[in-house]
């Protein structure tokens, strides 16, 4: 940051935060002025939400500093944050749906009479519309929440922000659900707040907007301050090198393996609301890269390949032949396997033992005379389970009672068990440590050298460029950018990532 | 505000309408099941058994509004009957040993041990997280066990009762008994405290996104604690009435009671998924109970079909609303 001419109305110095022993934030620094518009960028898992959670007093840092008005605060609960002027606008909807506008405007601060825990229910009603039409807006206060848009909904949670008499507010990607009309409403209502001396921080991935609506940007990386500009000293490439400006040290065992038959196509594939005409195609021994970053709608690709959310509309073809997909079994039928991101949620049975995990899609393969056999099943996990090199204490074990790395490789023994042609990986290395990481970066290796085809979806770039052949990039459900693994930068990638449109 | 498109038919129409106002809709097969009765005896439509009704019903309208609170912070509590039970035996056996005990410090005496028992429930689903179904079923045998330990395995009998206890939910004013005024007064009260007071509004919040009210600086324990404190209260209240109008306390008292509380609420249109429920339908639910169980009698069908019925009922009504809640979803959706 260049100078600073006024004092900052929020700072926060050296705050460090982990959870589970994942460091979230390390050693941030962070300065507010009054009635600015500070962006803050980076990558996922640089550290924005949880920044943002701090202030709020969602979470409480481990170590630093935050210092509002001069003065060192600790922001133990939600409550005391508000009571300092902070509102915030979550990603995730904060509303009650079946309470009518009006009280999802004053939840937790409604008016009352002095001394007397009664709501003034018609002034309460009359202050949510006036705050309505401060924003430039009309809305029946008395109507429930429940059949708002988003749109609507944003205006709701402003219209709070501003009920609590909010000096700084914090925005996690507004704009992520808005159409371009609504997203120049929303920086209408931005710049009027700021005129009243609010300062906003904005938490988005879209540079465009960024340089439309900031005056200074901060942007995170890994967990740690990287820098503040003024956004008239900055340019948007010089942006996505900050963001993304880490060296490329980590080796990737990457296998050279010919790229042979076209395995699976898409084309045109679209899911109202989601994503809409996804085309490409992946052969056999390839490692297809799908990068992109919150709310780019990979995961959402996969599953309706996978037939789990089927697309409304767009044609898949398996090795040459269109086929319908409507369902995982029909999906599985064709050789294909998913491995999706939440290994708990999704992945595993936490509760049954790693054997009965691995044998899950391949039971019926066991059934003798309608009954498992239980020699064979056996035989079968220990094979895969060694191949794997999933340490346990033997296969009885449960599969919640693994670490996080041991747990991913169960999940990929478990699909591995199906002897995949076309093999799904969703955020394979998410949260796992170096050495699993490495080992499920061979076993990519190798799979792809027996002549399965990978579409691997990550958010780390090292990661795709390190082990893809060919990268694809998605921002907001749309295809905007493809490399070949020549091509392929950290830069080429962020900034096709946050590209709102195709090129 | 867009207003919902209108329906394309008429069945459209009539989902939309019954489900925007629970209270219509019960308030219409009501009005049909009264009819088919009417004509099928005349014993239905006279005032001694409206009445007679209404003072069945009024107990389990009391304790409902206890379990509405509960149910719409998403839990349940089935313990209510035993906690009743527990009320009615002990303070039977107080006011057995001490007969110059007024009435309304017995109901203060009940409320006290409802209170008790209800926190003991808040605590362990709240502060040991454990979950509302499991916490209640566990103190719904722990609670009975209370009751035997009380009474010895004996019961209190009407002779046993002091006249001012047996006499004073009968009382009537305008005809009117007490028990039911009191219900009345009770639904007042708290429709008020649902709808007016901001705790009673931060129940709506935590059962409707519980995230959300964490965010919004609510102390969301405490209003879940509270909510069991309240059903409990209820209970408490409702074991005194229980004691005064059948004087007796019978170690078996309101055994199954909870279930006719929950079926009140679910016919009432309280969501089983929380955040939403209104006192005007939670009486009408227990009315509509009240009323299927009266003409049952009347009509000479088996007491056996009572127990089916309540059953029946809650899944029925929660069927209803997933029906209706799809349809509306699916035409908000095209």
């Amino acid at each position: 940051m260049a100078k600073t001419i006024i004092t900052p109305i929020l700072e926060l110095k050296g705050i460090s935060k982990s959870f589970g022993g994942v460091h979230a934030l390390t050693d941030v620094y962070f300065s507010l002025q009054p009635g600015e518009i500070h962006a803050l960028i980076g990558e996922n898992g640089a550290g924005k939400s949880t920044l943002m959670k701090i202030i709020a007093g969602v979470h409480q840092p481990d170590s630093g500093e935050i210092i509002i008005k001069d003065q060192i605060e600790s922001f133990h609960n939600p409550l005391v944050s508000q009571n300092h002027g902070i509102a915030a606008i979550y990603q995730e909807p904060t509303l009650y749906m079946d309470l009518d506008i009006a009280e999802n405007i004053f939840m937790g601060h409604h008016p009352q009479y002095p001394g007397i825990p009664y709501i003034k229910w018609k002034e309460m009603h009359q202050e949510a519309a006036r705050l309505i039409s401060l924003l430039g807006k009309q809305m029946n206060v008395y109507s429930k929440v429940r059949g708002l848009s988003i749109a609507q909904m944003q205006i709701v949670e402003m219209a709070k922000a501003l009920s609590m008499n909010a000096r700084i507010l914090i925005m996690d990607e507004p704009t992520s659900a808005l159409t371009q009309n609504e997203v120049a409403d929303l920086f209408h209502l931005i710049r009027k707040l700021k005129l009243d001396g609010v300062a906003v921080i904005f938490i988005s991935h879209r540079l465009e907007e960024v340089f439309e609506i900031a005056d200074c940007v901060t942007i995170f990386r890994d967990g740690r301050f990287v820098d503040t500009k003024f956004i008239k000293e900055t340019s948007e490439n010089e942006l996505i090198r900050l963001m993304v400006g880490r060296t490329l040290d980590t080796l990737f065992p990457k296998k050279q393996v010919p790229i042979t038959d076209e395995m699976l196509r898409v084309e045109g594939l679209c899911k109202n609301g989601l994503f809409r005409n996804i085309s490409f195609s992946l052969h056999k021994g390839e490692i297809l890269g799908l990068s992109g970053l919150v709310g780019a709608r990979r995961t959402e690709v996969a599953q309706a390949i996978f037939g789990i959310n089927p697309p409304d509309q767009g044609k898949i073809w398996i090795q040459g032949k269109l086929k319908e997909i409507d369902s995982p079994n029909a999906a599985m039928k064709e050789g294909m396997a998913y491995v999706p991101e939440d290994r708990q949620m999704h992945g595993l049975i936490l509760g049954m033992g790693i054997k009965e995990n691995i044998t899950l899609t391949v039971l019926r393969q066991f059934v003798k005379l309608a009954l498992v056999d239980n020699n064979k099943e056996g035989e079968f996990a220990s094979g895969i389970a060694q191949q794997l090199e999933i340490k346990t204490a033997g296969l009885w074990q449960k599969a919640q009672e693994l670490s996080g790395g041991n747990q991913q490789k169960a999940v990929l023994a478990k699909w591995l068990g199906t002897k995949p042609k076309i093999l799904i990986l969703d955020e394979p290395t998410r949260g796992i440590d170096v050495g699993t990481k490495a080992a499920v970066h061979q076993l990519m290796g190798d799979l792809a050298e027996q002549g399965v085809a990978i579409l691997m979806i990550s958010s780390e770039l090292p990661e795709i460029i390190g082990m893809s052949d060919r990268v694809l990039v998605m921002c907001e459900g749309n295809l905007t950018g493809e490399f070949s693994r020549a091509e392929a930068t950290q830069e080429k990638i962020m900034k096709a990532a946050t590209r709102r449109s195709v090129p | 505000m867009t207003a919902k498109k209108p329906g394309h038919s008429f069945l459209q129409k009539l989902f939309t309408n019954l489900a925007r106002s629970r209270e219509l809709a019960i308030l219409a097969l009501m009005v049909v099941i009264m009819a088919i009765v009417s004509l099928r005896t005349s014993a239905f439509f006279t005032f001694n058994n409206f009445k007679d009704i209404l003072l069945d019903i009024s107990m389990v309208s009391i304790v409902a509004i206890g379990q509405m609170m509960v149910m719409i912070t998403t839990g349940i509590d089935i313990s209510v009957g035993s906690i009743l039970a527990v009320s009615a035996m002990a303070v039977g056996s107080i006011v057995r040993a001490n007969p110059e005990v007024n009435p309304f410090i017995a109901i203060l005496i009940g409320i006290g041990i409802g209170m008790l028992l209800g926190s003991f429930n808040g605590f362990v689903t709240t502060f040991m997280k454990i979950p509302p179904i499991i916490t209640t079923l566990g103190t719904l045998s722990f609670f009975r066990g209370i009751v035997y330990i009380i009474s010895g395995g004996t019961w209190v009998m009407a002779h046993q009762l002091p006249e001012g206890i047996k006499e004073f939910t009968m009382r009537t004013t305008f005809g009117i008994p007490f028990l039911v005024l009191f219900a009345i007064f009770l639904g007042i009260i708290f429709y008020f405290f649902v709808n007016r007071v901001p705790i009673g509004r931060q129940i709506y919040a935590i059962g409707s996104n519980y995230t959300a009210a964490v965010l919004a600086g609510i102390r969301v324990k405490l209003v879940n604690f509270i909510v069991y404190v309240i059903s409990g209260a209820l209970a408490g209240i409702a074991g005194v009435m229980w004691l005064s109008r059948y004087a007796i306390a019978a170690n078996g008292t309101a055994t199954g009671f909870e279930l006719q509380t929950v079926a009140a609420c679910v016919i009432g249109g309280v969501s089983v998924f929380g955040g939403s429920g209104t006192i005007p339908g939670v009486f009408m639910g227990a009315f509509f109970i009240g009323m299927i169980n009266n003409a049952i009698n009347l009509i000479g069908i088996s007491e056996f079909w009572k127990q089916a019925f309540y059953g029946l009922a809650i899944i029925l009504a929660v069927i209803t609303d997933a029906v209706i809640n799809n349809r509306l979803r699916r035409r908000k959706n095209n």
